[in-house]
């Protein structure tokens, strides 16, 4: 597997536009002016939507890209995060709800998620490849059936409704636009940390595992502990996209984190492409877009179908995601324009 | 400097760098390695010659740790680290090299040798990128430098011809203070020019800094080895200097042709 490099140099005297891209500053404008054009379907249901799965595949591509470790247990660690803002902040469905204020409920629903997500890594670490998925598939499965079964801390099947996100400063976040910039916030500065961090000791440390774990541990590296701390900052991403998750849909139940949806995570990665942490957000685009918008195009009846087709012909044709694609087309455009120029 | 190093032999315990007591290694039925003893002065350089399968690559896993011996005692500067771990050793400053090359193919060289001399140190869990004039970045360029890669500082590691990886594989033990270093047939595969070029840098190394070479190359291993011993079958059996092995009829007979050719 060919995946996330980050071999760029960064030469020592760039100014800050050179520096973070020229690429990224227009981005970042367009999205921040996106809510002026968009209705608020488009800001919340698409956009919105799809940047909390955008945060919660970057999490998987975290541990995938970087790590060499597949996961299918991303959307349990951020439901650990979802069950923790019901029963510590306030819920309708009579059980628990400490009512505690959001400003504590969320760092406690984050650390929770990170530290299970530590545990998670912790257990299925030994294990590699195709191993690891089935672990962490296990796991997935098991606290489904769980959350399913347990009145006491995930009230059974029904799980909790009521939730509500903050109000403060004059504003209810989950109205549109708030929201909105709510999300975009947390993927923006996902992204950008995952970017930093990929050079940073620590992530050069995770390739080097990803590549060759055996040397690394020649070299004095402790190997589980850095791929266990892997796991606890890929669970602070997923804890964080739980929070959101949990605001925007009112409800957490263990529908929630269900197998389907831990494989539609991994979907979402492996079309966006593992080599690039905006992989992740590309991915989330085009399977919410198709979730929402299948229907409408072969009916109810077939638009899985219509879904898993597109994933065959991308993933057929570029094992690297769209930004595979992307990375192959590039230099022929580059080719155009050099002779187009002058 | 033989002579010393023979004088040294007989010393306490403390002069040595390395004391293999009947190390032994068996898998299933097959005994790999069987009662080897070895004494290695601090700052000798020792070549082991033998056939495939005689046990060399072994005795370089039971000294590193990448695998436990089945009896014997292993000491390294006087201390048993027998039962230790090999990233403990790895910080008491036993390094080794691989017969295939193990590095990093997506990381950059530089950035290889950092994560080698960080290995050792400290801040080995930094979310921060390094600075140009970190400490481990310095020691990572002079290495850079030790092994003759300057001019591939920022190359993927993926893209090194087999010769640049060898060296790169040379950098990487010698990060962070080493003391003593295994190197497991660093000349496999090497052009002329390249065996040249390693025998170089391995004569280059700073005096402190012993180690064993396991080597098929005759020519390299005795330019530059103070001493040589012989593995065969799993066992130890004969050691000397270069020229006494160079010159002897039953080192010729099995090594250099012979009934093993």
């Amino acid at each position: 597997m060919s995946l996330a490099t980050a071999a760029e140099g960064a030469a020592p005297q760039q100014n800050w536009l050179d520096k973070i891209g020229a690429g990224h500053v227009i981005l970042a404008v367009a999205l921040l002016l996106y809510p002026l054009v968009a209705s608020d379907f488009f800001l919340t249901q698409i956009a919105g939507y799809s940047m909390i799965f955008g945060v919660l595949s970057l999490s998987l591509m975290l541990l995938a890209g970087y790590g060499g470790m597949l996961s299918l247990a991303q959307i349990t660690v951020a439901g650990i995060a979802a069950y923790a803002v019901a029963i510590l902040g306030s819920n309708n469905s009579n059980v628990l709800g400490f009512g505690w204020p959001w400003w504590i409920v969320v760092p406690f629903a984050v650390a929770a998620a990170a530290v299970s997500s530590a545990l998670i890594g912790w257990i299925s670490v030994r294990t590699e490849g195709i191993y690891t998925l089935m672990i962490t598939l296990a796991i997935a499965t098991a606290t489904f059936y769980f959350a399913q079964q347990n009145y006491a801390i995930f009230n059974g099947h029904s799980g909790y409704a009521g939730i509500h996100a903050p109000v403060f400063w004059g504003i209810n976040w989950r109205d549109p636009k708030p929201f909105y910039y709510l999300c975009l916030g947390l993927a923006m500065l996902s992204y950008a940390a995952v970017l930093y961090g990929s050079r940073s000791t620590f992530g050069m440390t995770m390739q080097a595992i990803r590549d060759n774990p055996r040397r690394m541990r020649a070299l004095g590296y402790h190997v589980t502990a850095h791929k266990v701390f892997a796991w606890f900052l890929a669970g602070i991403l997923a804890g964080l996209a739980g929070v959101l998750l949990v605001w925007f849909n009112g409800r957490v139940s263990p529908g929630t984190i269900g197998v389907d949806v831990a494989i539609d995570i991994l979907i979402i990665a492996v079309i966006g492409g593992l080599r690039h942490p905006i992989g992740p957000f590309v991915g989330a685009i085009v399977v919410i877009l198709m979730q929402t918008f299948a229907i409408d195009i072969v009916g109810a009846e077939r638009f899985n179908t219509l879904i898993g087709l597109v994933f065959l012909v991308i993933v057929f044709v570029s094992p690297d995601g769209i930004l595979g694609l992307w990375g192959r087309i590039k230099p022929h455009l580059a080719q155009e324009s050099l002779r187009a120029g002058p | 400097m033989t002579e010393n190093l023979a004088a040294n032999r007989l010393q306490s315990s403390g002069a040595y760098a390395l004391e293999l007591d009947g190390v032994a290694r068996h898998f299933g039925a097959l005994v790999a390695l069987s009662g080897i003893d070895m004494r290695i002065a601090a700052g000798e350089r020792r070549a082991v010659l033998g056939s495939n399968g005689a046990g060399k690559t072994t005795l370089f896993n039971a000294v590193t740790g990448d695998f436990l011996p089945t009896a014997g005692r292993i000491r390294f500067f006087g201390e048993d680290i027998t039962d230790l771990p090999p990233h403990e050793r790895i910080r008491r400053g036993l390094r080794r090299t691989y017969q295939i090359s193990q590095l990093f193919k997506g990381l950059s060289v530089l950035d290889s040798i950092f994560l080698a001399c960080r290995g050792v140190s400290r801040r080995r869990f930094s979310l921060l990128r390094p600075a140009a004039d970190d400490v481990n970045m310095v020691q990572a360029q002079s290495i850079l430098e030790a092994v003759h890669l300057e001019a591939h500082r920022d190359a993927l590691v993926a893209t090194l011809s087999h010769g640049q990886q060898r060296q790169l594989e040379i950098a990487l033990a010698l990060a962070g203070a080493p003391r003593f270093i295994l190197f497991d047939e660093p000349a496999a595969g090497l052009s002329p020019t390249e065996r040249r070029d390693l025998v170089a840098i391995l004569n280059a190394l700073p005096k402190h800094i012993g180690f064993i070479i396991i080597e098929h190359d005759l020519d390299v291993a005795l330019r530059v080895a103070d001493y040589v011993s012989m593995m065969h079958n799993g066992h130890l059996f004969k050691e000397g200097t270069p020229q006494e092995i160079e010159a002897d009829p039953e080192v010729q007979q099995i090594y250099l042709g012979g009934k093993h050719g």
